[in-house]
């Protein structure tokens, strides 16, 4: 081991060491408010276990009980010789056969894997940002173009959409999408949600576009237009791929940003994963512990997207 | 072929007016090699510019095979295709391999099919010599390199005439050597050529004519005979002098 990566394992130490203190004073201080840590309680929010019961539907007796694996089938007969087979799980079984029977009492159950509200919260967010990203990119992408365009009313038109949708916040836009627009076009609050996060990203996504256009060389422009290509081909097939290449790292930030501020559409009840882990916390209480999984939902989700952006940059990279 | 008559071009910045091209008539006959020579600043590459349209000229004419450039219905694209245009800077477009560079507007403007067209650009990276790198990016290549791609990139279109703009002058000395072979081939082969440059001996060699351009005026034009040997022009001897 040479001296330098000696140094580097010092200093990897150290970084330790001072995650460690502040995870430690984390804890200590959660000790001095006297609250219990509950994080057995979080799985059941993503997965669970549920039981449906199977009843009788008459008056009847058990005819007969086969068990085949995972399988056994109850056959019951009624007062009136009406026969009827029902499913349920070995473990549950509570009846025998022969078993004289009321209707309503359960002869076993049946249990089933079903994905609680975290889970589905989680979904929900995904769905919503990945639509509002697609839509956010188009939007973006015709905007920009129009923003670089030399007819004076695309260009205006597309720097005030820039200017009141960055000028403004996302929550009063969310407000006015929700309440104004969706009562006015009679549109469903998914529908509002995603639009409204569209629109907030593609602004910002037609400003980096813009950036990325104007950053190509001028000479490559030359290069098509003396070859005798339109303005459209050009923009096609020389400027756009090159543009598009160089903005990846700003979109990808772009993007990330689209996922946690799809939180704020909770506020328009959409049961997304913020909305999910408010209302875990009022049957559970385990506010600490839900906000924790919560915020490292959103990591989870965040890291991935800038993982596939980094392996699509890396695959762009062979030209350089 | 390319005809320009009292051709104007100005540029206006900061309140000032900058004469760029003042005035310049200049007839270019099929076949024909001119190479423009002057000191910076003298609106040669500018006068260049403007024989495709890439600028917009300001006062006068331009007619190549007959279609006037300052003619609002003219369809610039169109005499693009026949006017094909090198530059400084090589300008290859880098997200493309050097085939896909020459295949290209091939097949969005000259409408040729994929075949047509690589057999196309395999055979003029043959003719610049480098044949063995049309699966490369740009970037792999050394600048002599990227100016014969630049040069085949230009050709594919069977242009009728080839503007060279300073072609040699971003490229490090022992490549300058490649790529004015390439151009003295083209020359003997009758292409139609206009060329800027300070490459004396290039002109000596190849040029039919030599045009001397001072400040946007065309100061003197000749055969290259009278023109290194015997300048009329005071402004002339005292450029030839300093680069001599």
């Amino acid at each position: 081991m040479n001296s330098s990566s000696k140094h580097l394992w010092s200093w990897r130490l150290l970084t330790f060491v001072i995650l460690f203190l502040i995870a430690s004073s984390l804890w200590i201080a959660t000790k001095k408010i006297d609250y219990t840590w509950r994080w057995n309680r979080i799985p059941q929010y993503f997965f669970y276990h549920a039981e449906t019961l199977e009843n009788i539907p008459f008056d009847g007796r058990v005819l007969s009980i086969k068990t085949s694996g995972s399988e056994t089938k109850v056959v019951l007969e009624s007062e009136d010789g009406e026969k009827q087979t029902v499913s349920v799980e070995p473990e549950s079984l509570q009846v025998a056969e022969g078993d004289s029977l009321f209707e309503g009492d359960s002869i076993g159950s049946n249990s089933e894997w079903k994905a609680g509200p975290l889970t589905m919260g989680l979904l929900m967010t995904l769905w919503l940002s990945a639509a509002a990203s697609f839509f956010g990119l188009i939007i973006g992408l015709v905007t920009g173009l129009c923003r670089v365009s030399k007819n004076p009313t695309l260009r205006s038109l597309s720097v005030i959409y820039i200017e009141v949708i960055r000028g403004t916040p996302l929550l009063v836009q969310i407000f006015i999408f929700y309440f104004f627009l969706g009562t006015v076009l009679d549109i469903s609050r998914n529908v509002a949600g995603i639009s409204a996060l569209a629109i907030f990203a593609g602004a910002y996504v037609a400003e980096i576009i813009r950036a990325g256009i104007q950053s190509i060389p001028k000479g490559q422009t030359e290069a098509a237009r003396s070859l005798g290509m339109t303005a459209t081909q050009n923009m096609i097939y020389i400027v756009l791929p090159q543009a598009l290449k160089r903005v990846l790292p700003p979109l990808a930030g772009q993007f990330i940003s689209l996922v946690k501020d799809s939180s704020l559409v909770s506020v328009i009840a959409i049961t997304d994963l913020t909305k999910s882990g408010r209302e875990v916390i009022t049957s559970t209480f385990a506010t600490f512990e839900i906000w924790f999984t919560v915020a490292l939902l959103y990591l989870l989700l965040t890291s991935v997207l800038s993982q596939l952006i980094a392996w699509v940059e890396r695959r762009l990279a062979v030209s350089d | 072929m390319i005809k320009t008559v009292d051709l104007k071009k100005t540029f206006t910045g900061r309140g000032q007016t900058v004469y760029a091209v003042d005035g310049v008539s200049v007839t270019v006959r099929s076949g024909e090699v001119v190479v423009i020579i002057g000191p910076s600043g003298s609106g040669k590459s500018t006068f260049l510019r403007c024989l495709n349209g890439l600028e917009t000229l300001t006062a006068g004419h331009i007619l190549v095979d007959g279609i006037d450039l300052a003619d609002r219905k003219t369809d610039l694209n169109k005499v693009r295709r026949e006017v094909g245009m090198v530059f400084q800077q090589f300008n290859l477009f880098p997200h493309k391999k050097v085939i896909e560079n020459i295949v290209l507007a091939q097949m969005t403007v000259r409408k040729r099919n994929r075949d047509e067209a690589e057999a196309k650009a395999r055979e003029l990276l043959k003719k610049v010599g480098i044949s063995e790198k049309e699966q490369e990016y740009p970037s792999r290549l050394s600048g002599g390199q990227q100016q014969r791609v630049a040069i085949a990139r230009a050709l594919a279109m069977d242009p009728k005439i080839m503007l060279f703009d300073e072609p040699t002058s971003a490229l490090d000395p022992e490549m300058v050597g490649e790529v004015l072979d390439v151009m003295k081939n083209l020359a003997r082969e009758g292409m139609t050529m206009v060329v800027v440059t300070h490459e004396m001996g290039f002109a000596r060699e190849v040029a039919d004519r030599v045009l001397f351009m001072d400040q946007g005026k065309l100061v003197e034009e000749g055969t290259p005979e009278h023109f290194f040997t015997a300048p009329r022009e005071e402004r002339t001897k005292l450029f030839l002098k300093q680069v001599l």
